[in-house]
């Protein structure tokens, strides 16, 4: 398995935000992580990007796990966050180059893999364009072929369409699922917006800091729409 | 130990990147110093008479007493903007991207202090330049001697402000620590008054400006633009910089969770 979660609990001070969350997804899944806003993702998400550390259960990704082998865990993941974490008065070519000498990659082989990273997401003739001077849609796909430099095996995107507009959203969600079937990457997408997932997605339902519901979407809606089935599980609507 | 040494420099780059895109900081920097030299030191001149003290030889004019304690000022200043600007890259969520890099947190942070303090010391050599056109000059080996005091003295105030900025949750909460940290802490210094001139109107005051450890990195300053090593102040200067340090890695511990509010 390429990210397992197992017995995972956190809690700011008495308040339990994550309750013994379980789960896997295996080497090239998309993996919808669903839940309504409250349901614990941000925090699932600073688990798996150390930004906190675990107070109960384990996080293993592409198989180190992440307190023993952190360095390697951490070398092995991708993230989009959900803020920008673009340096706005940098080139879209500076912010690539300043993550990938992050990961220890510079000169020819780091260009190389620049240049590659945004010809794949359709960025290229964009390379030398201020981050502030691009659009909402232009500045996740600077994010995501960033976050792809360093050739992931697991990557992680916190709710990457908040404050997109449908076409861009629809784009987005049809590249990482290409990207799945493509390059074997493994992709967790947390995401309150059912209109992303699709049938043959696994889908790790989050509600209140349980999980609810893991399995493939298709087998799990049965014969209801998405949104029937996450309303009737969470009581929330989307 | 190559990956380490790449990300050092590419996080030093986009420090000094970064102040090449902020003309008016570099502006402001420059001017607080050069007021305090040029306006306020010519007030006083007249109102403080100064005995020749160590590392001086002869009387000396006011304005040259205060040139170690505005460079301390430009060090001070610089590691608490560059601790503003890590709540700002904290809250921006650019903080966390530095942090998710497979290094260790320990080195991050310190490549991070190292760039600031690179800064800083350009700005101290600009100061120093424009109050030599003033006349307010210096023995020549001191423009060079100083260069070890002020990478010191800049690591010093930035692994403090590196430290603050681990502690504090929000941008807004900032305005205390100019009011808390930087005012009292330049002001309870030798940066304005020899410390012996302090000691005659408040023997308190006296012992809490020789315990501040902004005091003794102006001092490292003074005696090194003269050439000579205060040890007192160099033994005091690498302590704080090591305790300060040690708390900023602290602060920023995973296991502690300032980084995050709640999701």
């Amino acid at each position: 398995m390429s990210l397992l979660v197992s017995d995972l609990s956190f809690s700011y001070g008495s308040k339990t935000a994550l309750d013994g969350v379980s789960f896997s997804v295996g080497r090239g899944q998309f993996a919808a992580l669903l839940g309504p806003n409250g349901a614990g993702k941000s925090t699932l998400f600073s688990l798996l990007t150390r930004l906190f550390v675990t107070q109960g259960g384990a996080i293993s990704i592409a198989r180190h796990d992440l307190a023993a082998a952190p360095l390697a865990a951490m070398a092995d993941l991708g993230v989009v966050f959900q803020q920008t974490t673009l340096d706005l008065d940098l080139t879209v070519r500076q912010n690539l180059r300043y993550f990938a000498a992050l990961h220890g990659m510079s000169g020819r082989d780091a260009d190389q893999r620049i240049d590659a990273a945004l010809h794949r997401l359709g960025m290229a003739e964009r390379a030398g364009e201020k981050a502030r001077g691009l659009n909402g849609g232009h500045r996740r796909r600077t994010e995501i072929a960033r976050a792809l430099l360093h050739k992931p095996k697991v990557l992680l995107l916190d709710e990457p369409t908040v404050g997109l507009d449908a076409p861009t959203r629809a784009g987005l969600t049809q590249h990482i699922h290409d990207l799945c079937a493509e390059t074997g990457v493994t992709v967790l997408w947390a995401t309150h917006l059912t209109d992303e997932v699709r049938d043959t997605d696994q889908v790790i339902l989050l509600h209140r800091g349980r999980v609810l519901a893991d399995g493939r979407c298709g087998d799990l809606r049965g014969d209801r729409p998405l949104p029937a089935y996450f309303a009737q599980m969470t009581g929330a609507t989307v | 130990m190559r990956h380490a040494l790449i990300a050092m420099r590419a996080i030093v780059l986009r420090e000094a990147l970064r102040f090449v895109h902020q003309r008016e900081r570099f502006i402001a920097a420059l001017v607080r110093p050069l007021v305090w030299l040029l306006v306020f030191a010519a007030g006083f001149r007249a109102a403080l008479g100064l005995s020749i003290s160590p590392p001086y030889q002869t009387y000396i004019t006011y304005e040259t007493y205060i040139v170690p304690g505005l460079c301390g000022m430009i060090l001070l200043f610089n590691g608490m903007q560059s601790s503003l600007s890590l709540v700002y890259d904290r809250e921006m969520g650019s903080m966390r991207l530095l942090l998710t890099a497979p290094l260790s947190r320990a080195w991050l942070l310190f490549s991070k202090l190292l760039g600031s303090t690179i800064i800083s010391i350009l700005q101290v050599y600009a100061f120093l330049f424009v109050a030599w056109l003033f006349d307010i000059t210096l023995p020549g080996w001191g423009y060079l001697a100083v260069l070890p005091a002020l990478v010191l003295g800049g690591l010093m105030l930035g692994a403090l402000g590196l430290a603050l900025s681990s502690f504090i949750k929000q941008l807004e909460n900032f305005a205390g620590v100019m009011n808390f940290v930087i005012f009292p802490m330049f002001f309870l210094s030798s940066a304005l008054y020899p410390l012996w001139k302090m000691a005659e109107s408040s023997e308190l005051l006296h012992d809490i400006c020789a315990s501040n450890p902004f005091t003794h990195a102006v001092e490292l300053i003074r005696f090194a633009l003269y050439v000579e090593v205060n040890g007192m102040a160099l033994v005091w200067t690498t302590l704080a910089t090591a305790v300060f340090m040690a708390l900023a890695v602290w602060g920023y511990d995973p296991a502690r969770g300032m980084m995050t509010r709640k999701g």
